[in-house]
């Protein structure tokens, strides 16, 4: 059973407006090593049938079960942003980080053998490349609270008649 | 070098040896990438004149420029080998993952010789080359049977080309894919079929460096949002199939197999009618912010379930192409086509002859009996069922299948030759290659175009009926224009194809989709990922190359230019309704149109290319061999 996502902000992914492009991998990667290359990205497109397609980062869980695992704790977790953070002295790469994530959110980096995983840009002003890039503005970076807001919304406007008004004067 | 690692791979199917070899920067300036790149490829690697289906015929891969990096659709790859379709060179472009992995892998290029004793599916992993038994992938669909890979591989990046059991059964127009992408028309998928390759997969898991990556970035970043605009709003919304009103309108959507260019139900099969109420989603090709195909779902009647991307030319060829407008029976076919594997603008163009054939009286009920019909099939024009059990028949070879696998210009040579008949005059290809989805009659520039067209009648290759049907030039009728914008649009079209970039993303350079308009700003693109100097002169010519390192290849294999004819039926049988009615392009007309645009070739009056001209073009090996 899948953890529950916290309070914190994380990359998400509308999967009716994902076309499964790539373009995050590609700048995710190249904002992270220089190069594009997805099996540097952080952030990861999954296509599971013809038409299921969706990108997973980090969920910045509370009581992030990567942190809780690691046994040479090299996870942090930031307690303002959720973001967790990989120390590279004490990382051995064991991957058991790995095995605790429910979303498959955490990969190892295939040259220096460490765990990599979603910062959220945190130091670049532009905020997340990923999100900049999204040609189609699937991806967003949202709280849990926001999305279940906008899912309410849509719910409400597919759900309901909304009647033809005249629209304001301009 | 940056944008190119300067490395072909080769791989001898039968020994399973593998060799690298270096291609030297000028090399790339010339045979940029793509199908220029490919085609070169097979003309160095081919045994001049060999059957298609020898062992002497390569499978030759090549990879874009921009293959990724982030410049918008620029993720595609060339694929060559010498077609079982024409006999003439087989190019074909697919896009999607397959060839990014491949860059990632560190590959340029890649040429596979030989053929294999039994049944492989090929792993190319990075610089490892694995041969495994494709046993457990035998008689899968396309799309199946890259999952099946995945699974077993274990790694959601591999990328695999596949055939489905058209390949497999040999069906003469069968398809190679990828990522439910195509490299369609030429019959690939037989070449791989007769070679018992199955599948290949790739894994890449170096990253891609550029020259300028700020610079790059930047570019790539403002063409991706202006790809959001109305410039591609068509693609985006209702994908290519948007075009079928306008085809139709224009009284050149090829209806009854080519009868007539008026479909009365075009409404019921058109781009808008799918949207409203078949698209489950829309995909995306690799690095491509575009996303053009629309997933299309049958939810009711004896075809729910069927679901394939839906595009105009699979459209066409599979409803007004065959008088359906049950829109869900053409999802059927095309759903057939897709997985099976096989071209679905061949599929349809040759179920449609058949169709005539048996309104006609060629070929009788009982001639379509199979198993699961004894009886045989009434295949009347809008008989979507009997058409869908004959796609099944073609795709597992059963009873008349076996014929009409072979496409039409094979299917009515010998259906003539056996019971005296001429249907010939309805059978709809040049050089071999059916037709695509514009009736050439009344769009006179474009029938020079499929004429001349080195790998048949393909719309991808030659874009001349864009001028005609926007009206730049007057389409029913000829004048000495026609030979230059035919060879200009052919060149326009092959530098999209050679780089390679979607030919979609045109109008989101400037605006303009005009040379003017996009040939500086990919020569940005160029710089930014090579290094090199490029400007309008040098991006032009890479359309040159193309078209002549492909048309000296036909020539080397026999062409002489009574191959560059049309259609029986264009020449002799007009429309009788719509703003065509009355028009064929008479034999003199196509001649007076030859001559013109083998001179703006610089060709001789024969159409073969002179010497200094090839010298001129950096192609001296070329011209030694072909040069007259």
């Amino acid at each position: 059973m899948a953890t529950s996502t916290s309070k914190y902000a994380y990359i998400g992914c509308d999967p009716n407006l994902c076309v499964g492009c790539q373009i995050c991998e590609y700048v995710c990667s190249f904002s992270k090593t220089g190069e594009y290359n997805s099996y540097r990205s952080r952030i990861r497109t999954v296509r599971v049938d013809e038409v299921l397609i969706t990108a997973i980062a980090c969920r910045t869980c509370e009581n992030a079960p990567c942190v809780i695992v690691c046994p040479r704790d090299a996870l942090t977790q930031d307690p303002q942003t959720g973001i967790i953070d990989v120390n590279a002295t004490k990382c051995d790469g064991c991957a058991w980080c790995i095995e605790a994530c429910d979303f498959g959110a955490i990969s190892i980096n295939p040259q220096t053998t460490l765990a990599e995983i979603c910062d959220q840009c945190k130091d670049d002003p532009e905020g997340p490349q990923c999100v900049k890039w999204c040609p189609k503005e699937a991806l967003s970076l949202t709280t849990p609270d926001q999305r279940a807001q906008r899912t309410r919304r849509t719910l409400i406007a597919e759900s309901f008649d909304i009647p033809q008004k005249a629209t304001d004067p301009k | 070098m940056y944008g190119y690692s300067g490395k072909i791979l080769h791989i001898d199917l039968k020994t399973k040896k593998n060799w690298v070899e270096t291609k030297p920067e000028e090399w790339y300036k010339v045979y940029i990438g793509g199908v220029s790149m490919a085609s070169r490829l097979l003309w160095e690697n081919i045994i001049p004149g060999c059957d298609p289906l020898d062992d002497g015929n390569p499978i030759c891969f090549a990879n874009g420029i921009f293959t990724g990096t982030p410049v918008p659709v620029g993720g595609k790859f060339g694929l060559a080998s010498k077609s079982p379709l024409t006999g003439f060179i087989g190019d074909s472009l697919s896009g999607s993952w397959f060839s990014v992995a491949l860059k990632r892998a560190g590959w340029d290029g890649m040429v596979l010789h030989n053929s294999c004793d039994s049944w492989t599916h090929l792993f190319v992993d990075d610089e490892r080359i694995q041969f495994f038994d494709a046993a457990y992938l035998l008689g899968k669909g396309t799309f199946e049977t890259e999952e099946a890979i995945r699974l077993k591989l274990g790694d959601d990046q591999i990328r695999s080309c596949t055939i489905g059991p058209c390949g497999e059964n040999l069906v003469r127009y069968a398809n190679v894919t990828n990522d439910g992408r195509q490299a369609g028309r030429t019959g690939h998928g037989m070449v791989w079929g007769q070679k018992k390759l199955k599948a290949v997969s790739v894994r890449g898991t170096h990253g891609v460096k550029v020259f300028d990556p700020k610079t790059l970035n930047q570019l790539a970043y403002d063409i991706s949002k202006s790809a959001q605009g109305k410039d591609t709003e068509k693609y985006r919304i209702y994908g290519t199939s948007t075009g079928l009103l306008n085809t139709n309108k224009l009284g050149v959507l090829p209806t009854r197999n080519f009868q007539e260019g008026v479909f009365e139900d075009a409404e019921l099969v058109s781009g808008e009618y799918l949207d409203k109420h078949h698209k489950v989603k829309v995909i995306a090709c690799a690095q491509c912010p575009i996303g053009c195909e629309q997933m299309s779902l049958v939810k009711t009647g004896p075809f729910a379930g069927a679901m394939t991307g839906i595009e105009y030319e699979s459209l066409f060829a599979n409803s007004s192409n065959l008088g359906i407008s049950d829109i869900r029976a053409a999802i059927m076919l095309i759903t057939i086509s897709d997985h099976g594997g096989m071209d679905s603008i061949t599929m349809g163009v040759t179920i449609s002859w058949a169709m005539e054939c048996f309104e006609k009286g060629v070929l009788k009920k009982e001639d379509f009996a199979s198993e699961a019909h004894p009886e045989g099939l009434e295949l009347c024009f809008g008989n979507g069922e009997a058409a869908v059990a004959v796609a099944e028949m073609i795709r597992d070879q059963v009873g008349i299948g076996k014929l009409l696998a072979q496409g039409t210009r094979i299917a009515s040579q010998t259906i003539d030759k056996e019971r005296g008949t001429e249907s010939y005059k309805w059978a709809i290809h040049t050089k071999g290659l059916e037709s695509a989805g514009y009736d050439a009659r009344s769009l006179k520039t474009f029938a020079l175009g499929l004429a001349t067209g080195t790998r048949g009648g393909c719309h991808n290759r030659s874009a001349a009926y864009d001028p005609d049907m926007k009206g730049e030039t007057n389409r029913l009728t000829v004048d000495e224009t026609r030979g230059r914008v035919a060879s200009e649009s052919e060149e326009y079209a092959a530098v999209y194809d050679s780089l390679p970039l979607c030919k979609f993303i045109r109008r989101c350079f400037t605006g303009k989709a005009d040379r003017a308009g996009a040939w500086p700003a990919i020569a940005k693109l160029i710089n930014a990922t090579t290094g090199w100097n490029y400007g309008y002169d040098e991006v032009d010519l890479i359309g040159t190359h193309a078209c002549t390192i492909k048309k000296a290849f036909n020539i080397r294999e026999g062409w002489t230019e009574k191959d560059d004819d049309l259609p029986w039926r264009w020449k002799h049988d007009p429309f009788t309704k719509g703003p065509g009615a009355g028009t064929v392009v008479t034999d003199e007309e196509l001649a007076y149109m030859k001559k013109l645009y083998y001179q703006a070739k610089g060709w001789t009056e024969e159409g073969m290319i002179p010497k200094e001209l090839l010298i001129k073009l950096d192609m001296p090996d070329v011209a030694e061999e072909i040069g007259v």
